[in-house]
Parts: C-alpha cells; sequence; structure tokens
C-alpha cells in the first residue's frame, strides 16, 4: 500500500474510533493517546478497525512503533 | 392499567427528559422490554417496562421533562379475568384461523380481527398481523388527536398535525446533521421543533423551504451545532455520540458531576490510601495471551485490574454497597461502576453487573460495549443506577495516580494510575518491571485504614495469579 492510500485507511479508522477528531486534528506529529485522547478501548478498536479494512494486523508488540498518526501511517504502508 | 412512571435513574436523579419512544400505543411489551430513551442531565438510557401489558398512550411527549415519579405512560395490563395468552393455548380448537391468544390481543387492542388478513401458516392470524393493525389506528388516531390540542402554538402550518411531533423534528435534524438535543426547544413544555432544528442549521446550509426561521446565532450552547460532515450516512452510530456529550449536554453534566461530588464532599469523610501494584506476572501473561489472539478478542490492562478489584470487593464487603438513611447497606453482589471519559468532557460512572462472576474475557467483552454504549449515550437504567463501588482508571489518560471522589451513596473509589516500568527492587535485585499506582478513596463512617489497606493489598495478591482471575 503506498503511503497515501495509507494516510486515508488512518484517517477513516481514526474518524469512525473517534468521531470527534477532525481532519484537521490528523497532524502527522499527533500522539494517539495524548492528543487525540484515544484511550486504550478507543486504540483496541482502531487497530481492529485498520485490521479489517487494510489487513494489517499490528500486533501488540508492535504498539509503540504506531503511537503517532505517522508511525501509524508508515506501518500501514509498510506492512500493507 | 398500571402508570409507567419516570424511574430513578441515580441516586441524583431528580427528572428526565423523554427523548424517544422504543414502543409505540398498541404495542405488547413485556417486563424488562425497552419503552423509552430518557435523558437525565449526565446521559441517555433506555429505560424497561415494569409491567407486561399493552400501551395504551403516551402520557407525556418527547421532549418534555417531567420529575422522578410523573407518569410517563399508561400500560393496560392483560386483564386479571381474561386468562393470560399464554394458557388458552393449550385449549386451541384444531383449524382455528384466528388462536385464542391472538384474539385476546386483538380485543386488548381493539382490533377487529375479522378485517385483517392473516400470514401465519394457512391464513393464521398470528400475533404480529394484530399489532401491525393496531399500530396503524395508533398512528391515525394520534395524528388526529394532536392536530387541535397543539394547534394555537403551531409556528409553522407544517408542524400543525404534530407540533411536538419529534419524528419529524429527528428526522429533519438527521437530514441536516443538527444535533436535536443540543438545540433548544420553543414549542410546548420546550419540545424541539422543525423551526428550532433549522434556525440550528449554519446559514449556508439551511434549506429554502422556511425563510422566516430564526437566525443561526440562536443556536443554543457555548459549541456550534456539529456541522453537516458528521451526518455522513454511515456515521449513524457517531450522530447518536455528538447528541449526547455536545453542547449544551456537555454543560448540563458537568453541572450534575459538580453537584454530586459536591454532596459527596460534604457528607462523606473520606480517607485515602495508596499503594503501587506489582504488574510483571499480570503484564507478561496478558501479552502472552494477546500474542495468540486476533485484535478482536485481545485483552487490555484495565480488565484485569477491574476484575482483580470486583474479587477484592467481595471478600472486603466495607467497600462494596451503599450508605443511606445513616447506615451502611453492603451489597452481596458486585456491581463494579467504570468511570467512562467522555470525548466533549464530563464523565459517566455505569456497572458491569457481577462483575465479581464474569470470567475475564466476558468482563473484556461487556466492557467494551458499555463504553461504546456510554459514549453513545446507550446506557440502559439498570448500569447507571446501581454500581456499588467505582473504578477510575485515569492511566490510560498518561498520569501516575488518581485520588477519585466517592460516588454517593457509595462508600469506595478505586483509582489505577498509568501502567509503567520502574525500578523495582526485589529479594535483593533490582529489575525492571510493569507497575501501576492503585488507590482507594473510601468512607471512614464504614471502614478505616485497616480494611482499607487490605482490600488495596488483595487487589495486589489477586493480580499476582492473572490466569486465576
Amino acid at each position: 500500500m503506498n503511503e497515501q492510500d495509507a494516510r486515508q485507511a488512518v484517517a477513516a479508522a481514526i474518524g469512525k474510533v473517534a468521531p470527534d477528531v477532525g481532519p484537521e486534528d490528523l497532524d502527522g506529529g499527533a500522539r494517539l493517546r495524548q492528543d487525540l485522547e484515544l484511550d486504550s478501548l478507543d486504540f483496541l478498536r482502531l487497530v481492529e478497525v485498520i485490521a479489517e479494512t487494510t489487513g494489517v494486523d499490528i500486533p501488540e508488540a508492535d504498539y509503540p512503533a504506531v503511537a503517532t498518526v505517522d508511525g501509524l501511517v508508515s506501518y500501514v504502508a509498510g506492512h500493507g | 392499567m398500571t402508570e409507567f412512571r419516570m424511574p430513578s435513574l441515580g441516586a441524583d436523579m431528580e427528572h428526565g427528559k423523554v427523548v424517544e419512544w422504543l414502543v409505540k400505543p398498541g404495542d405488547y411489551v413485556h417486563k424488562g422490554d425497552l419503552v423509552a430513551a430518557v435523558d437525565t442531565d449526565k446521559t441517555v438510557m433506555d429505560i424497561e417496562s415494569f409491567e407486561e401489558g399493552v400501551v395504551a398512550e403516551f402520557l407525556v411527549e418527547v421532549g418534555d421533562t417531567v420529575d422522578v415519579g410523573t407518569p410517563i405512560a399508561r400500560i393496560t395490563a392483560t386483564p386479571a379475568e381474561v386468562p393470560p395468552p399464554e394458557a388458552p393455548a393449550r385449549h386451541r380448537e384444531p383449524g382455528a384461523k384466528v388462536p385464542p391468544p391472538v384474539r385476546h390481543l386483538a380485543h386488548t387492542l381493539g382490533v377487529d380481527v375479522g378485517r385483517i388478513s392473516g400470514s401465519g401458516p394457512g391464513g393464521e392470524v398470528v400475533r404480529a398481523d394484530v399489532e401491525r393493525a393496531a399500530a396503524a389506528h395508533a398512528t391515525e388516531a394520534a395524528g388526529e388527536a394532536a392536530a387541535p390540542a397543539e394547534g394555537p402554538e403551531a409556528p409553522a402550518p407544517a408542524e400543525a398535525t404534530r407540533v411536538r411531533s419529534s419524528p419529524l423534528a429527528r428526522r429533519l435534524a438527521a437530514e441536516l446533521g443538527v444535533d436535536l438535543r443540543g438545540v433548544s426547544g420553543t414549542g410546548p413544555g420546550g419540545a424541539v421543533t422543525e423551526d428550532d432544528v433549522l434556525s440550528a442549521v449554519p446559514p449556508k446550509e439551511t434549506r429554502t423551504e422556511t425563510p422566516a426561521a430564526a437566525a443561526p446565532s440562536e443556536a443554543p450552547g457555548p459549541e456550534p451545532a456539529p456541522a453537516p460532515k458528521e451526518a455522513a450516512p454511515e456515521e449513524a452510530a457517531a450522530r447518536r455520540k455528538q447528541p449526547t456529550a455536545a453542547g449544551g449536554k456537555a454543560d448540563s453534566l458537568r453541572q450534575a458531576v459538580g453537584a454530586l461530588m459536591s454532596r459527596s464532599k460534604k457528607e462523606i469523610p473520606h480517607y485515602y490510601l495508596s499503594t503501587t501494584l506489582d504488574l510483571a506476572a499480570a503484564m507478561a501473561w496478558m501479552q502472552g495471551v494477546n500474542r495468540e489472539r486476533p485484535v478482536s478478542s485481545r485483552l487490555v490492562p484495565s480488565a484485569l485490574l477491574l476484575k482483580a478489584t470486583a474479587l477484592a470487593a467481595k471478600e472486603v464487603p466495607e467497600m462494596n454497597g451503599f450508605f443511606a438513611k445513616g447506615a451502611f447497606q453492603p451489597s452481596s453482589a458486585v456491581h463494579l461502576g467504570v468511570a467512562v471519559a467522555l470525548r466533549h468532557g464530563g464523565l459517566v460512572a455505569p456497572a458491569l453487573h457481577d462483575a465479581d462472576t464474569l470470567a475475564l474475557d466476558q468482563l473484556m467483552d461487556q466492557l467494551r460495549d458499555l463504553v461504546d454504549r456510554a459514549r453513545a449515550g446507550r446506557l440502559q437504567r439498570a448500569e447507571m443506577a446501581d454500581p456499588t463501588i467505582t473504578v477510575t482508571n485515569q492511566g490510560d489518560l498518561g498520569v501516575e495516580s488518581v485520588f477519585g471522589v466517592i460516588y454517593p451513596p457509595q462508600v469506595a473509589m478505586v483509582g489505577f494510575g498509568k501502567v509503567l516500568e520502574q525500578p523495582w527492587a526485589h529479594n535483593g535485585m533490582l529489575g525492571i518491571r510493569h507497575a501501576s499506582i492503585a488507590t482507594l478513596s473510601a468512607d471512614h463512617r464504614v471502614s478505616d485504614g485497616l480494611r482499607g489497606g487490605r482490600f488495596l493489598a488483595r487487589i495486589d495478591e489477586l493480580l499476582q495469579a492473572p490466569d486465576k482471575l
């Protein structure tokens, strides 16, 4: 998957999990937990939605790598 | 004939607003069937019927706010002189086109069975046929009845048929992406009208048919009405979220939380304890389990912490129950309240029922479901009304410890901080372990530090054998 598709998929997934987060909040460096205020259940749901929509399954051990929007985008792009 | 009253959905609830009827006149409801969605100051909850019978009429309209105990609907109980619907079935005459229970239902609903066609096997008239016919009658009747009564207050001819017909306003709101519950109503009893909905739409979005509608600046609340983008078709769930938390809702929720917490601090002599939980075993076990699982069934640390808390609460009864009328009433069941932060501010703390008896996976499933519904404003009455002890898990938001304020009439509040790796001395060796700070705020009228300490220590002990949770 190229980065643009990955970014789109990530934005859509975040929009689904946290509808109040607008596109303008999706700064690449935004941290999912602290800046977008996703709690652990939201985050789990996000990982689930990403798996459903892109087929990229993020194991728990890789969670630190996907702590930011950019981190998640490049992970999805690299594994999709 | 019984009156269905506005139930109390929590110790602090004084009134509630009917925001949606989940049944219609003529529907047959069983005990436990959901009847209406009620908006308290805190959240929207589905309330269930305590009676079995037929919904005869609504006594309040959607949008009406009434005190707890006010009759909101009449339910016609199955008349005593007539056998209950199930009983006559045994005597059913072979070949009868209308089974007695169905005939009975038809009679109760005032439907002429001779005039409806059956959709059951062999053209038999079944319950659904009768209910459909009754509903059709009821809808017509409601339309006719509402018109004259509401006429004078109707701001627009289009509304004359049913001024407080919230379905119409709601549908419009949904189409236009307007947060209905953030709109202040100008209709009778504060009901939200179509015009109210239209006036809440930003100017460029306003459809043309009501140029006379009030200026958009009248949109209430500190936050603007949600933009229509949030009402995209696939976002039905999201749309539900908005009304609950946005705008005026956040304000009233903040007030409700403030009032309750003031009462707590005034009445409850809190004492506070804190201990650091050794989560090495729990985290290692959880990571091992999660590695084998698809995302959908993975666990989060909260699930383990909640389960350990529930088990400990069962063992230390002074933490679990209610303080009311000057005395402590311990609870034999552990209904674990879980503080859920709402996205627009404020929080609710609905209960995981019998949390001590749930297997960890069950608890995890129910936790996810509960949090989803809390955020979407779809909690049920019992979940809000009866937690026996509450947990606040601030760790997710990054703080190391949280000292909660007890929710009256409960007597204890447990707080968990962030799970972090810490240097840990053990058997004369220094290592790195996962740990989290657990705190207890408890009611000194009921327990003292010794019991409270025992309770916290027990949580730590239970977490050392995570596979047994």
